[in-house]
């Protein structure tokens, strides 16, 4: 067990690289509790999300989710998150662990003086059980009488599972592979419950519980930011590469736009996280330098490890913008020696997309 | 985990076979229960000097890195090669998976070393059970 936001988390069960394997070859399971959430409901709900998140929420419909992020004035991140549209005036942000108070009280400083806005902290309410692998929907199934299959990617519903009532279901998770996300009551006997009628649902499909080692890689594999690590309070989102999910245009000045947009104007940004591969024998991990060839140290790994799905070592790192063409070799520096590396696209995985949304059905 | 009688056992997790001068140094069972799955080890070159005590490589496991340390000093006379094609036999069998082996000048001069109870009580107070 390790202290992980003030949760105690295994880092792994079974084995951190039987449960990866688990995850892309048939279904894992984990317990992301430790998530947070908040609920914005009233009127101003929408202007509210649009003002302190940078996606534009409102091209999002009832029962949809997108990826967004809050930012600080200057453009850098409070926290990366995933919005849900509940309903009409009602909005929920899921927020991650280690930033849970620190987003809240950031939520109320910047929301706090609007009307037609209620914020509520519901993070205790819900056990978050991750539900991932190309079997997750074969095992959820089995717990359900909500058709999954017509839930698309990032699309959530509500419906009963393990005979808990309105239960929201999302077809979202932090693995790049497919997967469910349920939302249930957090009491202790409830949460236990469902967590081995989960495990005994996928006995048949070989279902492992996952720790936080193989969420790390599997995460790292998809090439998806962890806060602390690709994104921070010292990183901006064009440095991040994550301005696919920025939306300048969207009408509203949301928090951190003026910033960002000046270093549009002055050229874009002076370094950005890019995809690396090691070529040479070695490990590149959190934390280590980056060098070029010339040996001029040039920036850091921010996550790397073995990818045990993909057997290569890889890593992200941020390096100058004259170093993030694909194929750029540089050197990682490990325990003293210089192991090249090269730039490589992300994600470093990627699955391959299901024939179809839904099974045909018979006329 | 079982720690074998006729090994002798390092603080950092290394077991050591002293026979004459030939020394066998591998890892213990805690060791690689606590790395998990071992990925990569780093190995010396043939004919490397190693002083008591000294780095002489690394195993690393997906998660963390962990140096290896010599509990003897002297002259490499064989490295397993066999971890570089398949280091996760460390995990399965890392009383039986040597490392490296090493010509021994001073048999008498080793780190301080456990026998394997008090290796067993060692590690049952490092982890706290």
């Amino acid at each position: 067990m390790v202290d992980f936001g003030g949760w105690d988390m295994p880092v792994q069960y079974s084995g951190l690289i039987e449960e990866h394997m688990a995850v892309r070859t048939g279904v894992g399971v984990f317990d992301v509790s430790h998530m947070g959430d908040i609920q914005l409901r009233g009127p101003n709900s929408l202007a509210a999300v649009q003002k302190l998140l940078m996606n534009d929420a409102s091209k999002l419909q009832i029962g949809q989710a997108h990826y967004s992020a809050m930012l600080y004035p200057n453009g850098t991140f409070v926290d990366d998150v995933i919005l849900h549209k509940l309903g009409e005036n009602d909005y929920l942000i899921v927020i991650n662990a280690g930033t849970r108070e620190k987003d809240v009280q950031w939520v109320r400083q910047v929301l706090g003086g609007m009307s037609g806005l209620h914020i509520t902290d519901v993070s205790d309410y819900y056990t978050q059980i991750a539900i991932q692998g190309p079997k997750a929907m074969a095992t959820l199934q089995k717990l359900t009488s909500v058709d999954l299959a017509p839930i698309r990617n990032y699309w959530f519903t509500w419906g009963q599972v393990c005979g808990l009532y309105n239960v929201l279901i999302a077809r979202t998770g932090y693995t790049g592979e497919d997967g469910f996300e349920i939302y249930i009551p957090s009491d202790e006997i409830t949460s236990a419950r469902v967590w081995a009628e989960v495990l005994a649902a996928g006995q048949e499909f070989g279902i492992v519980p996952c720790g936080l080692g193989a969420r790390n890689t599997l995460r790292l594999e998809s090439a998806m930011a962890l806060y602390g690590h690709e994104i921070s309070d010292s990183l901006n989102v064009w440095e991040a590469n994550l301005g696919r999910y920025c939306k300048m245009e969207k009408g509203v000045d949301f928090v951190g736009r003026e910033a960002l947009l000046e270093v549009q104007q002055k050229g874009g940004p002076a370094k950005r996280l890019v995809g690396l591969e090691m070529i040479e024998r070695g490990i590149g991990r959190d934390g280590y330098p980056v060098f070029s060839l010339e040996g001029e140290r040039i920036g850091e790994i921010t996550s790397g490890s073995p990818a045990p799905f993909l057997k290569k070592n890889i890593a992200l790192a941020y390096v100058p913008m004259a170093f993030v063409e694909l194929r750029t070799e540089v050197a990682v520096e490990v325990r003293g020696q210089n192991v090249r590396a090269r730039v490589v696209p992300t994600p470093f995985y990627k699955r391959a997309k299901a024939a179809a949304a839904a099974p045909p059905t018979q006329a | 985990m079982s720690y074998p009688e006729n090994y002798r056992y390092s603080k950092s997790h290394e077991w050591l076979l002293l026979e004459g001068n030939a020394a066998t140094v591998g890892i213990t069972d805690y060791a690689q229960e606590s790395l998990g799955d071992i990925v990569f080890v780093e190995l010396p070159k043939l004919g490397q000097e190693i002083e008591v005590g000294a780095t002489f490589g690394s195993v690393e496991s997906v998660k963390a890195v962990s140096d290896l340390y010599s509990p003897v000093g002297g002259t490499v006379t064989a490295i397993n090669e066999a971890l570089n094609g398949a280091p996760e036999t460390l995990n399965t069998a890392a009383n039986e998976t040597w490392i490296i082996k090493l010509a021994v000048q001073n048999a008498a001069t080793t780190s301080p070393l456990l026998s394997a109870a008090e290796y067993e009580k060692f590690v049952a107070e490092e982890t706290g059970h």
